[in-house]
């Protein structure tokens, strides 16, 4: 089977991620046991804000855990100024607002929360995200959503070069163009883009898949293009319409990239299946 | 890694110092070891403003070998006696440094002679010559570096800048970015990533006649631009050619006496930022250099693989 690019292995296929960041193993003898690690309760009707001229990164990333621990479910984020690292490992559930461009590896590394960028995001947003939600209002750097593992990451404007590199799950929104290598040896997951793609898109890409709505510059090593079919097509309208994306294309029209796996010759299963039949 | 930075205001003559030292100084994270500007006051009718060293700054942990203040005096000596030799008429000099001096001169004739000639004196190095060009670099941090040379209330319309974090030469001021392009005045260059195919191109341009100063590979896209305007083909057509023909991952700046211009290389590997309004145009490799001299909360972009952008004053 492997090597050979079947109609039905193209299609969507389950997503069941293993080995979460959140997850502990109880060991009777730790008292962190009674809590679970980075997990609080916050009330999404409380609401702060915090002003971030004159705090360095690691302050404001540490601020918000605080107000997160004092309840506070909606932070409102003022003046970020594009500095880096900012709102970096949140792994609970949260409402982040940033009034303002992020530098570069804005929002890395979260596990929950829901973030709205009002502003441009540099290189490397919401890399390693585990889940939550990300809306950028303006553009995206290089590297947007590199190694995503889950959730949604949307960008309203252009994203740079190599989007969604490495990702293993989850879905990208792009609202406008993609650089080059957007999808470069992606696992998983999806990429919508609703503009044009650069040269070599979907490069030594494993499996996924990139929708495209505009015009692609040129194909990278072993990325085909697939069939559409009618669940795709609903599914790419409800998931453009929660997006608060308006494409000039319509949906019918886009088109569907995925791995001819050629390239490969390992099979699909994970380590957990896999143990299972041979077990 | 490195941090470059440009900046060009249309038809307006600002505080082109101040606005360089802000965004360079945004960039420190990214090179703290020299830190170097190139910038474009108002073009004389007259004569050119020449900038050079006759020695290396021999600050802590650096290789440079202390030179005596004679054999400063007899260096800077010889000069003159070029400058006379050739006809050139020094209008104004001063000097920020015991080894680096700034001359105001007339002068009619061949600028490539005088300049060569002049680079034959031990350790002498021609920073810039133009007409409107003041190339100044240093170690230190950009403020460092703009405090001891006074550009702070230096008046232009543009200017290029870098913060060096040395990978392939020695810290000092030769391997210092931005190089201007040798023997043509008013263009320079600043640049962030590596060229793999370096030697190759040095001999051909050797060939050719080219000096070179220092083993920074950066060094190369000032010779090659220059080699390229020398025949007359356009600074944008000259930066085209160069994606294809300059190997690795690289983006740079470069300006000349009214235009600033951006190069990014095929693979997008290095990162800029650019800020386009009416008035200005801001570009550096990262945002929040930009931020600091827009506080407030702007547009801003990423150019995409093999872009080419070209402004005018």
């Amino acid at each position: 089977m492997a090597g050979i690019a079947k109609k039905e292995n193209l299609a969507f296929s389950d997503e069941n991620l293993t080995g979460r960041t959140q997850q502990l193993f109880f060991n009777p003898t730790e008292e962190e046991n009674y809590t679970y690690y980075g997990n609080v309760d916050v009330d999404f009707n409380k609401r702060t804000s915090i002003d971030c001229t004159d705090l360095e990164a690691r302050d404001l990333n540490q601020k918000i855990r605080d107000a997160m621990k004092k309840g506070y479910g909606t932070v409102v984020i003022k003046n970020p100024g594009a500095k880096h690292s900012l709102g970096v490992g949140i792994l609970n559930k949260l409402n982040v607002i940033f009034e303002g461009s992020l530098g570069y590896f804005g929002i890395g590394c979260i596990d929950g929360p829901t973030v709205r960028v009002k502003g441009r995001v540099g290189w490397s947003c919401a890399e390693n995200m585990m889940a939550g939600k990300v809306l950028v209002e303006n553009n995206a750097g290089s590297c947007f959503g590199a190694a995503l593992r889950g959730g949604d990451l949307i960008v309203k404007g252009n994203a740079g070069a190599r989007t969604g590199i490495d990702m293993k799950g989850g879905t990208i929104i792009i609202g406008g163009n993609a650089g080059a290598f957007t999808g470069f040896m992606m696992q998983r997951g999806r990429i919508i883009v609703c503009g044009d793609v650069s040269a070599n898109m979907g490069d030594s890409m494993y499996d996924g898949m990139i929708f495209v709505g505009g015009e692609v510059k040129s194909l990278g090593s072993d990325c085909v293009e697939g069939e559409m079919n009618e669940y795709e097509i609903r599914w790419l309208e409800q998931k453009l319409n929660n997006a608060e994306i308006n494409s000039k294309t319509p949906v019918s029209k886009f088109k569907k990239y995925v791995a001819g796996k050629k390239l490969w010759n390992y099979d699909n299963l994970e380590p957990s299946e896999r143990k299972g039949i041979l077990g | 890694m490195c941090g470059i930075a440009g900046v060009i205001n249309r038809k307006k003559t600002v505080n082109v110092g101040e606005q360089m030292r802000l965004m360079l100084q945004g960039l420190k994270h990214r090179g703290p070891d020299s830190t170097g500007y190139a910038m474009y006051g108002t073009p004389k009718k007259k004569g050119f403003v020449m900038r050079f060293k006759i020695s290396e700054n021999e600050a802590e942990k650096v290789k440079a070998v202390i030179d005596s203040p004679e054999q400063l005096k007899e260096r800077k000596t010889q000069v003159d006696a070029i400058m006379k030799k050739y006809g050139a008429k020094v209008t104004k000099q001063s000097s920020s440094t015991p080894y680096a001096f700034r001359y105001e001169f007339d002068f009619k004739g061949d600028l490539t002679g005088l300049a060569t000639e002049i680079e034959t004196i031990e350790k002498t190095e021609i920073l810039s010559i133009g007409k409107g060009l003041e190339l100044i670099k240093d170690l230190g941090d950009a403020t460092t570096v703009s405090d001891q040379y006074g550009l702070g209330k230096f008046m232009g319309t543009h200017g290029i800048g870098h913060t060096r974090m040395a990978t392939e030469s020695d810290v000092d001021i030769k391997s210092a970015h931005p190089y201007w392009a040798f023997p043509f005045e008013d263009v320079s260059v600043v640049h962030n990533g590596q060229l793999t195919n370096y030697w190759g191109n040095r001999r051909v341009l050797e060939r050719k006649g080219y000096r070179f100063n220092s083993n920074c590979d950066s060094e190369i896209i000032a010779v090659y631009i220059a080699d390229k305007m020398a025949r007359g083909i356009e600074l944008e057509q000259a930066m085209h050619d160069s994606l294809d023909e300059l190997d690795g991952v690289f983006t740079y700046v470069v300006a000349t006496k009214d235009q600033l211009g951006m190069a990014k290389d095929y693979m997008a590997a290095k990162p800029m930022v650019i800020y386009e309004s009416k008035d200005i145009v801001a570009c550096a490799s990262e945002e929040v250099a930009i931020r600091n001299i827009f506080p407030h909360e702007i547009k801003t972009y990423d150019p995409y693989e093999a872009e080419v952008k070209v402004w005018q004053v």
